[in-house]
């Protein structure tokens, strides 16, 4: 009896841990939104052999960065050094950050053969029949033409409307180097947190997009093949405007996984979405397994603008990803759908973030995580309904699905309401692949692993049918091969 | 006589909690109809699980031969693409799954060809009309939101288009009101007149059975068939239940 009594104590001292644990993520998050310095006071993280002033300088003389580029580097760099490794979310100590400067220069010596690609990825281009030249590019590791002339066929379609759409290099010292200055790490500041600083220091790669007043760009802008050709980027810049009463539709990444030899992906998105206009920002990310993927994406919504995101997470290792969106002018919307499918040693922690400050703002969040074969899957999102956002509406709707006993689902939902008119929603559901479910299937002849693929790929509908068609059909391929082998 | 399409023989199927079947005998030939009856609780459910292979009832003795085949061991994807189906008494939801989506993979998976959309769409259109099944079920997701009768239909309407050679109909007529008990009976009839369908209904009613013909009516009580006869049989249930069966008092 005794035995007993004093296991089900460690029990509830352990689930009351637990929920300390949640509390502390949870004001985590929020206050590394709204305030960075007292990062800096909890001491920071020191390294033997960190990144220095002389690398960035030969990075930057590299790019050509025009001077103020190369100041807000070295600005960056400091900031970097005096700011500690997040603690609250999934662990990133297989990150060497003593030998930070390994993931920054890596990209340089990214050359390699198509034979030292892992055959895991191999297989997965080959089941996702992609060709031959064009899986090599997507590997990183050899030029792709066929990849290029769709990319410039592409370019001039969108040109002839009056949209920039460039390599951020070429934005920074080029024709619209006034617009990026305005704009570039204003919405994202490296004092964000501690990889901002860093990709602030090191960006390098990505795409500068201009939308101007009123034109509605047709066929989706996609970064695909920009990212592929030219090598991929780690620390890509991707800065878009789209001016009043424009829409465009942005494709980011591609859905086939990215080898990289480095494996620190601390790329930053910025979004601007002025009075009347509508952007909707769309990515399959599949990163190979061993990437840390800490990317910080940020919109700024103007009156009665309008913001969508899709966002699919099949790769990397261990994932923060909480793309914001933050509706500052009246009657504006943003729209967040999200998928992440969390296979074997895989630890991704993704949501979104949502601040109301306008009137008559309203924000919709809807989400599926599934977990599979050990894979954590957490599900963090903030919304804040500021007091000066009157008659806001927000409603949060997240589901997960657990594909066996061993994986882990996990839902962190915060909200923060300031006001007292506001109208909030939030629903939370977590399950399982029922087995009736898959023998209903199977008695019409659907195999086993194609009834539980069936009903994945279903939960996931909601998802994929926001995505362009041959997104969407990729999509349904990956989650295939993550359901292979159950 | 050619071979049964179905013998079962001394078949006993257990749970968890314990046997349920205890040796059971039958014989269903192509083209015929029986009809299972029996009280609640008998193991008419748990003998169509077991034949169609439903993984949470364990086959302890016995055997299941289809077609020639010992199937006994055989996973359900396999037995139904040797041709038996199961009508379920309470068919799952699927979300973000498409009726016409579900039933084009399982056609495809069924008979290991590419479907030409075409004629799959006509057919499916057809066989919607016949049912009375409104057109746009076709895009909703698989009984997602349907009612009881739509989702029977479903059931009838996959039956049609999978064409199997013995269908286990598993109270199919069960919370249906008296126009769709009619519609899905019309549907069953098309599949043993058109199909020449072999048939082994499970229900409680008889209201189903009325346009049917029934070749043999067999009467399971508590794991065991305790009774076999002709279409008679489905009458004198009707109007006296199973009491003869049962023996007084155990109901």
């Amino acid at each position: 009896m005794n035995a007993v009594s004093k296991d089900s104590q460690a029990q509830a001292i352990s689930k009351s841990g637990v929920n300390e644990m949640a509390d502390q993520k949870i004001q985590e998050v929020d206050r590394s939104f709204y305030d960075f310095k007292d990062d800096e006071s909890k001491g920071f993280y020191r390294m033997k052999e960190g990144l220095t002033k002389e690398i960035v300088e030969q990075l930057s003389e590299e790019k050509k960065d025009p001077l103020w580029m190369r100041q807000f580097r070295l600005k960056c760099l400091d900031i970097y050094n005096s700011l500690k490794v997040p603690d609250w979310g999934p662990s990133i100590d297989g990150l060497d950050m003593d030998r930070i400067t390994n993931y920054v220069r890596s990209k340089s010596d990214m050359k390699g053969n198509w034979e030292d690609v892992p055959e895991e990825i191999k297989n997965t281009f080959d089941k996702l029949g992609i060709p031959q030249a064009e899986r090599e590019s997507l590997a990183g590791v050899g030029a792709q033409y066929d990849s290029e002339l769709v990319y410039h066929n592409l370019q001039k379609e969108v040109a002839d409307q009056g949209v920039v759409y460039i390599g951020f290099e070429d934005a920074v010292s080029g024709e619209y180097q006034d617009m990026v200055k305005e704009y570039f790490m204003k919405l994202v500041p490296p004092t964000d947190h501690k990889f901002a600083a860093l990709h602030g220091a090191v960006w390098s790669g990505g795409s500068f997009v201009y939308v101007p007043k009123g034109v509605h760009v047709e066929v989706p802008l996609q970064s695909y093949f920009r990212l592929n050709a030219k090598g991929a980027g780690q620390f890509e810049h991707t800065l878009i405007i789209v001016d009043e009463g424009a829409d465009v539709h942005f494709i980011e990444g591609c859905s086939a996984p990215k080898y990289n030899v480095a494996n620190l992906h601390a790329g930053c998105v910025e979004l601007y979405v002025k009075k009347n206009a509508r952007l909707r920002y769309s990515t399959i990310e599949n990163w190979s397994k061993n990437m840390y993927n800490l990317n910080t994406k940020r919109a700024i919504v103007e009156e009665g603008g309008r913001m969508e995101w899709v966002s699919g997470s099949f790769g990397s290792h261990v994932s923060y990803l909480y793309p914001t969106t933050i509706l500052k002018g009246d009657n504006s919307h943003c729209e967040f759908t999200g998928i992440t499918f969390a296979g074997a040693g895989q630890n991704l922690d993704t949501g979104a973030k949502m601040i109301h400050i306008g009137k008559n703002t309203s924000s919709y969040i809807n989400t599926k995580s599934i977990s599979k074969g050990g894979g954590i899957s957490t599900y963090r999102s903030s919304v804040v309904i500021e007091k000066t956002a009157k008659h806001a509406k927000a409603s949060v709707d997240c589901a997960s699905l657990m594909l066996d006993d061993i994986s882990r689902s996990d839902t962190i939902p915060a909200m923060d309401v300031r006001t007292a008119d506001a109208d909030v929603g939030h629903e939370a559901k977590i399950g399982r692949i029922s087995d009736e479910a898959v023998f209903y299937l199977m008695s019409r002849g659907i195999s086993e692993s194609e009834a539980r693929a069936m009903i994945v790929s279903g939960f996931a509908s909601p998802v994929s049918k926001e995505l362009p068609l041959e997104y969407a059909a990729e999509m349904n391929n990956l989650i295939k091969l993550e359901m292979e082998g159950m | 006589m050619a071979a049964p399409l179905l013998q079962v023989r001394d078949l006993c199927a257990s749970i968890e909690e314990g046997e349920l079947l205890h040796g059971i005998d039958l014989d269903i030939r192509a083209g015929e109809t029986h009809v299972l009856m029996g009280p609640n609780g008998a193991g008419k459910s748990t003998f169509g699980y077991t034949l169609m292979g439903n993984p949470g009832y364990k086959v302890t003795k016995g055997s299941i031969v289809f077609d020639g085949e010992d199937i006994t061991k055989l996973t359900t994807d396999k037995r139904a693409a040797k041709g038996m189906f199961l009508s379920f008494q309470n068919p799952l939801e699927v979300p973000g799954l498409s009726l016409e989506e579900f039933l084009r993979n399982a056609i495809r998976q069924q008979t290991g060809k590419p479907i030409k959309i075409f004629t799959f769409k006509k057919q499916l259109e057809e066989t919607m009309s016949l049912l009375q099944m409104d057109a746009s079920y076709a895009d909703r997701d698989l009984n997602v939101g349907f009612s009881g009768g739509e989702k029977k239909k479903a059931e009838i309407l996959q039956l049609l288009m999978l064409s199997p050679r013995l269908a286990i109909l598993d109270e199919t007529d069960s919370g249906l009101d008296v126009d769709a008990v009619r519609t899905v009976s019309r549907g069953i009839e098309e599949y043993q007149k058109k199909k020449n369908g072999a048939l082994l209904i499970i229900t409680h009613s008889t209201k189903i059975l009325e346009a049917l013909k029934v070749d043999y009516t067999h009467i399971l009580v508590k794991g065991k068939l305790v009774h076999t006869g002709g279409p008679e049989l489905v009458d004198e249930i009707n109007e006296r239940g199973f009491e003869r069966f049962t023996g007084a008092g155990d109901q």
